[in-house]
């Protein structure tokens, strides 16, 4: 039972805004953790601050015993910590193959990989990947043309593609239909069983949270209310009322 | 595939047969695979990377002086040759004058790329509108620089080394050129060709689509951004080296550092043709030389205005340029074959 990624006492201000205060939680290896909160309790503030996109005020950020608080968004991803976005981002003008190609971890990568080819079983490997998340169809539209919901999809194969050691998710089934949710779960649950990947993940819809997660932490307000399994959650009085509004 | 290949044929026999064809344009020629190497270079950051930049004359005046001056200065003193107008004290001898010529060349393509890899750390962290103005003002500062070192002239300019004595004519001086402008052209553009279709044509392509991601993904764009500015730089001073010699006479800001004429070409002729795309910058400069010189021909007094109209035209109608226009009209043809059934499949996860 040891921690993978391991915050301690975060902080993050942004102005007078306190989007994360003193933050503390551990991810065990393998394990699939829940995030969530209410709309702009700092969810998305504590991904970043754990990726790298800004820098944190105070506190430590570990990966692996590593710290990562101080390293450029580049370095921490190559270690193995990858996020999506909420806000979907991919490369609007390439097909979707394309999106995954690039999105391999090159066998070499140093001044000299620059011009490097591209191997060609990166395609098979793309193209069983998207096949995954559904989008095998779509391979060769531009990704730009996606709806949304496609575009989460891409966006977790394009993870995939990369094989992190970990993978921070921001509401992967935002935008998603409901016909698609249970694809979406059971997809997720053999990321973490079959590939391996330690799962973060923030979700609004509480039944895929509960489905998913063997652990959950509750923000609200920038702050840490709760964490313990879906069950104490649930039931926990600080959340539901963080989540019917009552202080 | 084939036709391809056929394509590049009679494309490589025009242009070995051009200066024989139509020897009385052999300059103007020469000067317009100049401009399709500025194009293509220009559109490693303006078009595959989206980095709009008006800086790479900096590389292209930079390559024209640099050559100039080892041409000269490897064999006479540098200081004396500009102060005198130094072509009528000093003159090369054919080997010396080809020596210098070559040696030129080569170091006004790696300096240029060293100064692009210096200047590039410095500012390739800049995104969007500031990386550009930042550019704007380097390449005018560029200028007002060189105008003020006495070694090469400071406004004044200095001449590059006239054609030897003794071994032909001005034909043949005008067919050396033509020659070297072409393989450059060559050159740049298999080298371009090679370099897209590796890793750092799909690296560039994600930083101009999203550079957020692609950092998010692992990649260290600053890398790749270096690398294409450096690139970039080597072609254009090497064409920088080359017009330096071939119009004879280097002023600083009206022939090296012409942000006002070249600098502008660059970004027009690439987007004329197409940003983002191999054949666009090509057809792009192309097109561009034959309105430029047909304006300074049939309007003179007017030729701004025309070239300032034709840009409207094809900022409002064709606004992807020629290349994108031809990929909207025959999709087939760029093998982009979107099957209606893809586009409209339902996503299912079972
Ligand atoms: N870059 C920023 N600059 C200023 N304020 C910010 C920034 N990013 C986030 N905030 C603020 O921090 C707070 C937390 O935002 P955050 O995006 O982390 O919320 P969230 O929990 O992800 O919300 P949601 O569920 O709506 O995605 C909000 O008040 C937001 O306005
Ligand atoms: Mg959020």
């Amino acid at each position: 039972m040891r921690p993978v990624l391991s915050v301690e006492q975060v902080y993050k201000y942004f102005g007078g805004v306190r989007a994360n205060e003193n933050i503390s939680m551990q991810v065990e290896q393998g394990s699939i953790v829940g995030l969530i909160g209410p709309n702009g309790s700092g969810k998305t503030t504590l991904f970043n601050s754990i990726v790298g996109t800004h820098p944190i005020d105070k506190g430590s950020i570990k990966f692996e015993n590593k710290e990562v608080s101080t390293l450029p968004i580049p370095v921490i991803a190559k270690l193995g910590l990858l996020r999506t976005f909420q806000q979907t981002r991919i490369y609007g003008k390439l097909n979707c193959i394309d999106n995954m190609r690039i999105s391999a971890k090159p066998a070499k990568d140093n001044l000299f990989s620059v011009f490097s080819t591209i191997p060609v079983e990166l395609s098979d490997k793309a193209e069983n990947l998207l096949n995954f998340v559904g989008l095998y169809q779509k391979r060769k539209l531009r990704a730009g043309d996606l709806s949304f919901g496609q575009q989460k999809l891409l966006e977790l194969a394009m993870a995939l593609m990369n094989e992190p050691k970990m993978l921070l998710l921001d509401e992967p089934t935002a935008g998603i239909n409901p016909t698609l949710i249970n694809g979406i779960i059971d997809r997720l649950i053999k990321v973490n069983k079959e590939f391996g990947i330690t799962l973060l993940v923030i979700e609004h819809n509480m039944r895929v949270i509960m489905s998913l997660a063997q652990k959950i932490f509750c923000l609200a307000h920038g702050e840490l209310i709760a964490e313990g399994a879906p069950e104490k959650i649930k039931n926990d009085k600080r959340v539901i009322n963080a989540y019917l509004g009552a202080q | 595939m084939n036709q391809k290949i056929i394509l590049y044929l009679c494309l490589l026999a025009f242009g070995i047969a051009a200066p024989f064809l139509f020897p009385a344009f052999k300059l103007q020629i020469s000067i317009m695979w100049i401009l399709v190497v500025l194009s293509l270079t220009w559109d490693v950051q303006g078009g595959q990377m989206g980095y709009n930049t008006f800086g790479n004359i900096m590389f292209f005046g930079l390559g024209m002086y640099i050559c100039s001056s080892f041409q000269i200065g490897l064999f006479f003193p540098l200081a004396e040759w500009t102060a005198s107008g130094g072509e009528k004290t000093f003159v090369h001898t054919p080997t010396q004058f080809f020596q210098g010529f070559f040696i030129g060349l080569i170091l006004a393509a790696i300096i240029p790329a060293i100064v692009a890899a210096i200047i590039g750390y410095g500012i390739l962290g800049l995104r969007g509108h500031y990386f550009a103005i930042c550019t704007l003002g380097l390449g005018i500062a560029a200028g007002e620089f060189a105008g003020g070192i006495e070694l090469v002239g400071a406004g004044q300019g200095m001449t590059s080394p006239p054609w030897p004595k003794g071994i032909g004519d001005t034909e043949l001086r005008s067919e050396f050129f033509y020659y070297i402008c072409f393989l450059l052209m060559v050159f740049t553009f298999l080298f371009l060709r090679w370099a897209y279709s590796t890793r750092f044509g799909l690296v560039l392509n994600a930083i101009r689509d999203n550079e957020d991601k692609a950092e998010a993904m692992g990649i260290n764009t600053m890398r790749y951004k270096i690398t294409g500015w450096v690139v970039s730089a080597f072609f254009v001073g090497m064409a920088g080296g080359l017009m330096g010699n071939m119009i004879g006479y280097i002023e600083p800001v009206e022939t090296a550092f012409a942000g006002r004429t070249f600098g502008v070409f660059m970004v027009l002729m690439a987007i004329l043709g197409g940003k983002g795309t191999l054949w666009g910058p090509v057809i792009g400069a192309i097109a561009f030389h034959i309105f430029k010189e047909g304006f300074w021909t049939f309007f003179l007094g007017w030729q701004y205005v025309a070239l300032g109209a034709l840009i409207v035209v094809v900022v409002i109608f064709f606004p992807e340029g020629i290349m994108g226009w031809l990929r909207e009209k025959y999709p087939e043809r760029f093998g982009e074959i979107i099957d209606e059934e893809d586009r409209k499949a339902q996503v299912e996860l079972k």
